[in-house]
């Protein structure tokens, strides 16, 4: 795999040097050793099982009390007889893990609160969140379009103005006006019907069968705060008992390893084969499905992420087919997580959604059970606080349907905002639409821009030594595998840390750059990663580069036997 | 070969759950929509959807948010007032990115503060942003309350019947019991402690572990205020009992009677002092879909927990995390409900106005409705203090009941059918939030316009009288 690593150095080196003599960032040359001065905060390491992290999340961050409030003691005192305490809560909740927002993140936090108080008591000047996909919290702007709709429908009575024309583009006006006149007395203040109003499900299975070539059915979409929800609905509704698995992919967005525990399921490992560019072998499949058989575990459902997460791999169309076809053969559900359809970076792939390659094959609705999830959140758009998102199910008998609306309806509707950006996603411009140069010129540089990201982070990662990464086809991240010096993993099991995250910890006690350590992931045993996203701002990649490297040097000559 | 997804092969909970509110009824009632019929929609708590128009001031904010680059128009002044400018740029400030970008999983710190001091205001105790933690909704926050409580089907939940059907769904979706206690009908749906008692040790002689008690406060469906002695009794009750208490208040702005105005549960277990203040474990709900906002399309909520062991909280924090965070336009609404126009702002006058007008309005609903439906042959009704909806009895002739059993319906549920049927008036079936055996209720919301509300009085009680004319016993059917 690492074949190549002599000569992306040079590469990287040639590259490094330039930035450098461009960029004097004032944090650009750190030394590992200030790591020293924060750690002590996290001693408290001597918890069992999972609680740790959290607790010491916890008692680094909200358990001081209210100083203003003048109840505060109440805080210390003794909750040994209370109904709710940790031993007595659900310990399907004390199970699941949730990395991406975990113990670094809280670190991160207490960091950021420490420069606000004092701007010099760490080695760098702000905290740079590499941990999760929210690109608008890291100045990508939002399309311009979509957000004049989302005004013009928040607040209905100016669209008759004519003041609003200097305002807004016309045809966002006309976008807002259809879109008021699908929703029942234009009240956006109102509940929707619980799959979401049936309008702007038109619209998006028109953008549907416009990306497939497909017919896509209104009744066959699901809409939903975000795509997290839909997938919690599919497991609540797959998941009986411990001896129910589902087939998730290693390394994972953990959203499911977290989703499962909470449903209190089996999570069934299948492993991504990092050497071939993190490809998805039937073999592997078939091998830990009858594993899991003969352990007595009923595997469900199959969740393949495409473009993938944390990996971002794009799969081959054929390699899609092969899944589908089993899938079919075990009968199992196929859960695809598309909600990096947008994003892809290299021009050998493109994506396919597995409805496409389904019906291509000749399969229809009967022949296979799939769900498809979408998001608002990524792609080019980002809108990641708008929660919007949906499922399309299709293959599920009427009285499945009839489940799954009973408990969407039980949570009465998702955010009517949400719903409306999904329909402008699925349906932007088009050519001819007085927006449309905008829109496009808006989508074509952020996503020529995270290409670019991707290729530089990636060119600088495989210039490290002991690290190597593959490249992103696709999705937000990078993913790459460091060879920890034996002294560091030993100085990891001293401090009871994952080895990946003690260094993702000494990283951001060095730099300010929050990653996540591969571990929240899951990997193959004795490998080590991070995830880290593609998402800072193009001008800030350079100093990143140059912090991470010189981090990773001093990291190494501390480590290196 | 058996498919993962057939029907038997479904989680039991999901098919053991139920949620009236969009059942049997309302999918009937949305096909005779498509048909052509028109339909008056009293289901659900939707005011937006019967008319109501959302309240400018916040309206605005929002759309400045969601469009930022409006705030450097030299025009949009033109279109909005300088108070709504200023207001979207601090909720701008508040956020890290704007709308788009996802906010601290427990909401954005700058509004909770906002929410902890709305709080203080309210109960005269100060409380703490750290401990508030922001929704989709209040129902999403009633299910991660519910959720990190139910271990399994021997923790039981003491719930009122009749109930939102939220908390039946939820409980029986994460496999819990719910542990009923019925609110006395004949007493104004007072809740009774000698009742709650015999509940808890029913419960507790079935193997059951009773470990929360939901009060709703205003009722929803049954309307009723509690007393501050009522709650005072139930906070003492669940502290002898170590109960938590879950107090569903998202009705907090919809009195409309004087004699009882809203009492928080926290500001009476405050009051109440040491020890049980320090001890009592209460989590309060509240969200921006009811009250005179009825914003529910944008699902915003909060929950305030105190007493909550920090690490408890500390794994609520996590599950929470795993849904990211509660959407930030919601988060911003409850900002504006928490903290609206103050007097002196230009908006402050308007404001007041449209807030006032409908909330007047809802009182003299209430009233129509209540007085509408008691002057009606077998319906009794108590009268609607608070919360959007009465709960009307209807005392269906045993012909009726022979005549639903004979269709395999409740009996209620063929009534609110045959009623949808013959005025497009939809209601929910009182079994759908649980009544004593025997004896029949609908819920319908006081949300139709006030203008429309006498003639829909007039047809329900038409429907009514010929209804009953038809099974009643002693009217025979000598003119047909």
């Amino acid at each position: 795999m690492r074949k190549f690593a002599a000569e992306k150095t040079r590469k990287v080196l040639a590259h490094r040097k330039f930035f450098n003599s461009v960029v004097q960032h004032p944090t650009a040359s750190l030394s590992s050793s200030s790591s020293s001065s924060s750690s002590s905060s996290l001693s408290r390491k001597s918890l069992p099982h999972s609680s740790a992290a959290f607790l010491s999340r916890l008692l680094n961050t909200s358990a001081s009390p209210n100083p203003s409030s003048s109840d505060s003691d109440s805080m210390a005192s003794d909750y040994s007889s209370t109904p709710v305490k940790i031993d007595t809560i659900n310990p399907k909740v004390l199970e699941c893990e949730y990395a991406v927002r975990g113990e670094i993140v809280s670190l991160a936090q207490k960091l950021q609160e420490d420069l606000k108080i004092n701007p010099d008591s760490h080695p760098f000047d702000e905290i740079l969140y590499c941990n999760i996909g929210n690109p608008q919290s890291l100045g990508q702007q939002p399309i311009t379009f979509f957000r004049e709709v989302l005004a013009l429908c928040d607040h209905p009575s100016i669209l008759d103005k004519s003041e609003t024309q200097g305002l807004f583009s016309a045809d966002s006006i006309e976008r807002a006006f259809q879109i008021l006149d699908q929703i029942p007395g234009r009240a956006t203040g109102a509940y929707s019907h619980s799959q979401g109003i049936k309008g702007l499900r038109d619209a998006i299975c028109a953008g549907i069968e416009a990306r497939d070539g497909f017919p896509a059915d209104p009744n066959d979409i699901f809409l939903t705060d975000g795509a997290s929800p839909a997938v919690h609905m599919m497991m609540q509704l797959l998941i009986r008992s411990k001896n129910d698995g589902i087939l998730c992919p290693i390394p994972q967005y953990p959203l499911y390893s977290a989703s499962i525990a909470l449903h209190g399921g089996t999570l069934v490992p299948y492993y991504l084969d990092e050497a071939t560019g993190w490809g998805m072998e039937i073999s592997e499949l078939k091998n830990q499905l009858e594993t899991a058989k003969s352990k007595g575990i009923s595997v469900r459902a199959l969740v393949v992420i495409n473009p993938g997460n944390p990996t971002g791999q794009v799969l081959a169309e054929n390699n899609q087919q092969q899944i589908v076809d089993f899938c079919k053969k075990e009968g199992l559900v196929l859960l695809a997580d598309e909600v990096y359809q947008e994003n892809i970076y290299v021009p050998d792939k493109q994506f396919h959604s597995f409805k496409k390659v389904a019906r291509s094959m000749g399969y229809g609705e009967r022949d296979i059970s799939l769900v498809s999830f979408q998001s608002v959140s990524k792609g080019y758009y980002g809108e990641c606080g708008k929660r919007g998102g949906y499922m399309e199910i299709t293959g599920f008998s009427p009285e499945i349907r009839e489940q799954i609306y009973k408990v969407a309806s039980v949570n009465l509707c998702s955010n009517i905002s949400g719903q409306i950006l999904a329909s402008l996603v699925m349906n932007p411009p088009k050519v001819g639409d007085e927006s449309y140069e905008s829109y496009f010129a808006e989508k074509d540089a952020i996503l020529s821009s995270l290409a670019r990201r991707a290729k530089s982070l990636e060119e600088a990662l495989n210039g490290l030594e002991g690290v190597s990464c593959n490249r992103a086809e696709g999705a937000m991240y990078l993913f790459p595998r460091i060879d920890l010096p034996k002294k560091a993993i030993e100085a990891a099991e001293a401090a009871k840390m994952a080895p990946d995250a003690f260094y993702a910890k000494r990283l951001l006690n060095a730099t300010g750059i929050v990653v996540v350590p591969g571990s929240g992931f899951r990997q193959v045993p004795g490998t080590w990663h991070f995830r880290c996203t593609i998402l800072p701002q193009e001008d800030r990649i350079p100093a990143i580069i140059s912090r991470l490297t010189d981090f990773h040097k001093g990291f190494m000559d501390e480590f290196r036997a | 070969m058996a498919k993962a997804m057939d029907y038997e092969n479904l989680n039991e909970n999901v098919k053991k759950c139920q949620y009236a509110v969009r059942g049997e009824l309302y999918l009937r009632a949305s096909e005779l929509q498509k048909e052509g019929k028109k339909i008056i929609f009293t289901n659900v708590g939707n005011p937006h959807a019967l008319g109501q128009k959302p309240l400018t001031f916040p309206r605005q904010v929002v759309a400045l948010c969601q469009a930022p680059f409006m705030l450097d128009d030299p025009n949009v002044g033109l279109l909005f007032p300088a108070d709504a400018i200023a207001k979207a740029k601090h909720y701008l400030s508040l956020t890290s990115g704007g709308l788009g970008a996802y906010s601290d999983s427990r909401g954005l710190p700058g509004v909770r503060k906002e929410v902890a001091e709305f709080i203080e205001r309210r109960d005269g105790y100060p409380s703490d942003p750290e401990l508030i933690f922001l929704t989709d909704g209040a129902s999403k926050g009633v299910m991660q309350i519910l959720n990190t409580i139910i271990r399994g089907s021997s923790d039981g939940i003491l719930v009122p019947v009749p109930q939102y059907p939220l908390y039946s769904a939820t409980i029986a979706l994460l496999g819990g019991s719910l542990v009923p206690y019925y609110l006395e009908e004949t007493a104004n749906w007072g809740l009774d402690i000698v009742n709650l008692r015999q509940s808890v040790a029913q419960a507790r002689s079935q193997g059951i572990t009773v470990r929360a008690m939901v009060i709703i406060n205003p009722g929803n469906p049954t309307g009723q205020c509690l007393s501050e002695a009522n709650l005072k009794e139930i906070l003492r009750f669940c502290y002898q009992n170590n109960v938590v208490l879950l107090g569903d208040e998202v009705y907090q702005q919809n009195i409309y009677q004087d004699e009882r105005p809203f009492i928080s549960a926290r500001k009476v277990l405050m009051d109440m002092g040491a020890p049980i203040n320090k001890e009592l474990q209460l989590v309060s709900f509240h969200t921006v879909s009811k009250g005179y906002w009825g914003e529910c399309g944008q699902r915003g909520g909060y929950f305030e927990m105190t007493n909550i062991p920090p690490k408890a909280v500390e794994e609520i924090y996590k599950v929470a995390s795993i849904a990211l965070s509660p959407n930030v336009p919601a988060q911003i609404f409850m900002g504006l409900m928490v903290n609206p126009p103050k007097p002196g702002d230009i908006s402050y006058e308007r404001f007041i106005r449209e807030s006032k007008g409908i909330l007047e309005s809802l009182r003299r609903r209430a009233q129509l409705m209540t007085d509408g439906f008691n002057s009606c042959r077998n319906v009794v009704c108590n009268f609607t203090e608070g919360a959007m909806y009465s709960f009307p009895q209807i005392r269906l002739p045993p012909k009726a009941i022979e005549a639903a059993q004979k269709a395999g319906k409740v009996a209620d549920v063929f009534y609110c059918l045959k009623l949808l049927e013959a005025t497009g008036i939809s209601t929910v079936p009182g079994s759908g939030f649980g009544q004593k055996e025997g004896v029949f209720h609908l819920r319908t919301t006081i949300l139709p316009a006030e203008e429309d509300m006498p003639a829909i009085m007039d047809s329900f009680k038409k429907f009514n009288d010929e209804f009953m004319e038809q099974y009643e016993d002693h009217k025979g059917y000598s003119r047909m």
